[in-house]
């Protein structure tokens, strides 16, 4: 059993969001970079479990990214993992992104590929489809539970207005959302192993982007809140009848 | 060329974001003076005629059964083969569980550029750029689509449908084979009776400030007097006061309703990042510290147990 879990970097959620270069690039001054959440929280942790129930579970980390990537990939090989690849590229653009892990996934035969259910700063929620179409194999996404039985996954996932339960044989692909997993925080021993656990750099595969960040915006400033006696009520309700046309 | 309009649905139903998905493609063929389709694929018991008050003239319709079902795998297939037959160059979806599990897949099968959760029609004056929410809902990014097919994903509650004239759609039946599933369905869970979260209007959410689940009934009563959906923050859902997929935030659900009127929820980053979208936010809360109010339009420093059965009773008699 192999299985591949796609890791992205991304700021830290309490990072300050600001953009340079005329609103063309992402400030990254001042940015602590961590593991994507979803990614760690919940497709790596649930390897790491598959592998403790059974250690002949082989788990491949992958990000794209530049060498600037690699310190988040050692912490999420201090979590476990064996191996990290990581495909020396950087793009904003998910097919491109797809791709690249699309063609190590094919190479290295994996059964089962784990995304988060998207990253926190792109909010693409696509790699997972993408990986998926261009395997050919099925595709479960916003999985909230995922456990094995040979080569028969049965997920549970998201669904509007509830969940839907089902079972699929490998290889497939499963985009993780909360449920799936419990945060873990590496250890000591993790942290020593991480260091010398094989990671890789490989080139791109040539593909070419199929869309361009044009420029960023911050959303328009709050007016400030608009505070009403608690002993008032009705003015709320006035306010958001008349003011906000709400209710 | 055309634009195709993907209509999601469950029970027979249209869904309330395929009217925004409908409005919003209608709005970007015009611009661009193209012919606006929908694709339904499997069957619903709604009128299909009375899409066309949307803007769509057509649509086509793969009525096989099996579909009603969604296996991302299995549609992709379908939905491209259907691009294919009509022509299509612009593919637009809701940015909903089943969007989130189908634009990726056709996209790629498409090889699409692909915008998720966009919030804008597109800028079509050097380029097709469209405006899409990044960074948690912190920050919009305008996305240059370069390739000739484009598949867009609309964020529920970001674009208002319009609804113009009767003028009835035809429906053209397309003829198209299914593949058999490699996922097996042993179960759905549907919460019955309550309006879904992703589709509500406006969302009533209690947070630990409530103390406990029995004191759940004043956040009830108020989000059924506003025939509102209710949700919760965190730690709520964590100490199963209320279910998960009632949990809204960054690792829950993201929701952009009308209204989000938050009840003893401290405002904690993270779950801003679930409602920040939200076009107005009422704050109550004990704490005049509490960080939510900041991100507030409407605030009332004072004791839930005490501000919510009033604020019931006030939109009980406006809504007389």
């Amino acid at each position: 059993m192999k299985i591949l879990v796609c890791i992205s970097k991304t700021p830290d959620t309490t990072s300050k969001i600001a953009f340079k270069d005329n609103n063309t690039k992402f400030e990254e001054a001042g940015v602590q970079w961590i593991i994507n959440p979803y990614d760690e929280w919940y497709s790596l942790v649930r390897a790491i479990e598959l592998k403790e129930k059974d250690p002949s579970v082989i788990i491949h980390l992958v990000t794209v990214g530049t060498a600037d990537a690699e310190p988040v990939i050692r912490k999420a090989l201090a979590l476990g993992g064996d191996e990290a690849i990581r495909i020396n590229a950087t793009s904003d653009d998910s097919f491109y992104v797809g791709s690249q892990i699309a063609e190590i996934a094919k190479q290295g035969g994996y059964d089962l590929i784990f995304t988060g259910k998207e990253t926190i700063d792109y909010n693409g929620s696509a790699i997972g489809g993408i990986i998926a179409e261009l395997l050919d194999v099925p595709y479960v996404s916003l999985a909230t539970k995922f456990d094995l039985n040979g080569d028969v996954a049965t997920v549970t996932r998201e669904i509007d207005g509830g969940e839907e339960v089902a079972e699929i044989k490998l290889p497939l692909v499963v985009s993780c959302a909360k449920g799936v997993a419990e945060q873990r925080i590496p250890n000591m021993r993790g942290i020593m192993a991480a260091r010398t656990k094989p990671l890789k750099a490989v080139e791109p595969a040539a593909v070419d982007a199929l869309t361009t960040i044009a420029s960023y915006e911050l959303p328009p400033a709050k007016a400030g809140v608009k505070l009403i006696p608690a002993d008032n009520v009705a003015e709320l309700v006035r306010l958001l009848h008349e003011e906000a046309k709400v209710i | 060329m055309s634009v195709l309009v993907y209509i999601d649905h469950s029970d027979g139903h249209i869904k309330k974001s395929s009217f925004e998905a409908l409005s919003y493609g209608a709005a970007v063929a015009k611009q661009l003076g193209l012919p606006a389709e929908a694709l339904l694929l499997g069957t619903v018991t709604d009128d299909l005629s009375a899409l066309g008050k949307y803007g769509v003239a057509t649509i086509q319709q793969v009525n096989n059964d099996s579909l009603n079902h969604l296996d991302a795998q299995v549609q992709t297939k379908v939905i491209a083969e259907a691009v294919q037959s009509t022509g299509a160059t612009i593919v637009v979806f809701s940015h909903n569980q089943t969007g989130k599990a189908l634009a990726p897949r056709v996209a790629a099968s498409l090889k699409a550029g692909l915008v998720t959760g966009a919030v804008a029609l597109p800028d079509t004056s050097s380029g097709f750029v469209v405006k899409k929410s990044v960074f948690s809902g912190k920050a919009f990014a305008n996305v240059n689509i370069t390739s000739p097919v484009k598949v867009i994903s609309l964020n529920p509650n970001s674009y208002k449908t319009v609804a113009g004239d009767d003028k009835p759609a035809s429906v053209n039946l397309l003829n198209i084979a299914v593949e058999d599933s490699r996922v097996k369905v042993t179960a759905v869970n549907k919460v019955k009776g309550e309006v879904p979260l992703t589709e509500a209007d406006i969302v009533v959410s209690g947070g630990r400030g409530l103390k406990g689940p029995e004191n759940w009934g004043i956040v009830e009563d108020l989000a059924h007097a506003l025939h509102a959906a209710t949700a919760c923050s965190r730690p709520v859902a964590d100490s199963h006061w209320r279910p998960h997929h009632e949990h809204v935030g960054q690792t829950g659900i993201q929701i952009a309703p009308n209204l989000y009127i938050a009840i003893g929820i401290s405002g904690a980053i993270q779950h801003l990042a679930g409602v920040n979208r939200s076009k107005h936010i009422v704050v109550i809360n004990k704490d005049p510290e509490a960080p939510f109010f900041k991100a507030a339009d409407y605030g009332i420093v004072g004791d839930a147990f005490d501000v919510v059965p009033k604020l019931t009773e006030e939109i009980k008699k406006i809504r007389q």
